[in-house]
């Protein structure tokens, strides 16, 4: 009972908060209330025993991205609203098209989760691990299974940092 | 009533839905940015939910991965938007048609 008030809660908060992102006029008031419904999704990660991709969360998304974008829409001072749209119908029947596949996914999400219950498998993968606790098998599993996909990912960042620079730099 | 896996199913679908709509009806290439964060995170919600429901980490890893590859990509895509900034003055993506064929 206490689980479901709580999950309600935060969703209700997380799509809440989404939604205002998407329709808000200011920009900076959009990227507030993106660092809001970043922190609900923590707080939703920490319901689901995940403290630390919580923690990463908050840091990396609420921390660090959020502070790169409102840098970003201080830098760019607009004169004029950028929403004027000369044709506003243009992308209806794509829109009407995407609406419908995502509803019958929905509709096949609902079928088949509420049907038949969600078979467990029997996944071994914790109990083979030598250590315990969330953010020590997070990290085993990083240095073990998952080492080249970590060092891909470092690489990335390192080509992500210097292409960030060349691309927003003025002269080189 | 229990919280299913079913139930971070759809409000990670939702999420994605409401980032999706950001992404077509929205003109200012910074929201559409925003909103394909949210997308991103509605993936996260999903993969930590089977990684609960599965008592298996590995769906937290990917997750992990998920947030490293949003950050290269929010790092050089406000780079880009800076520099079309300078250019043209403007941040709508109807005027971004530079590259065009």
């Amino acid at each position: 009972m206490l689980q479901a008030i709580a999950f309600y809660t935060i969703a209700a908060f997380i799509l809440g908060f989404a939604v205002l992102v998407v329709t808000t006029k200011d920009t900076v008031h959009s990227v507030l209330f993106l660092v809001l419904d970043f922190l609900f999704v923590a707080a939703l990660y920490v319901m689901l025993n995940a403290q630390f991709l919580a923690v990463i969360q908050i840091l990396v998304y609420a921390g660090g991205i959020v502070v790169l974008y409102l840098f970003v829409v201080m830098l760019v001072n607009l004169k004029r609203p950028p929403e004027a749209h000369s044709d506003p119908h243009r992308m209806t029947k794509f829109g009407f098209g995407l609406a419908a596949a995502v509803l019958i996914e929905l509709g096949a999400i609902l079928v088949s989760g509420y049907m038949k219950a969600p078979a467990v498998a029997a996944t071994a993968t914790e109990a083979s691990m030598p250590v315990s606790g969330n953010t020590e098998q997070v990290g085993w599993l990083l240095y073990t299974s998952y080492l080249i996909p970590f060092e891909i990912a470092s690489m990335l960042l390192l080509v992500a940092m210097i292409g960030a620079i060349v691309l927003a730099k003025r002269e080189l | 009533m229990p919280i299913t896996p079913t139930h971070y199913m759809l409000l990670s679908a939702a999420l994605f839905i409401i980032g999706v709509i950001g992404v077509m009806v929205r003109r200012n290439i910074i929201i559409i940015f925003m909103s394909i964060e949210l997308i991103l995170n509605a993936v996260n919600i999903n993969l930590v939910a089977f990684s609960a429901q599965l008592h298996n980490v590995i769906g937290q890893v990917f997750a992990i991965f998920v947030i490293a590859v949003a950050a290269a990509e929010a790092a050089v895509g406000l780079g880009i938007i800076l520099a079309f900034y300078r250019n043209k003055e403007s941040v709508n993506i109807d005027e971004m048609n530079l590259m065009r064929w």
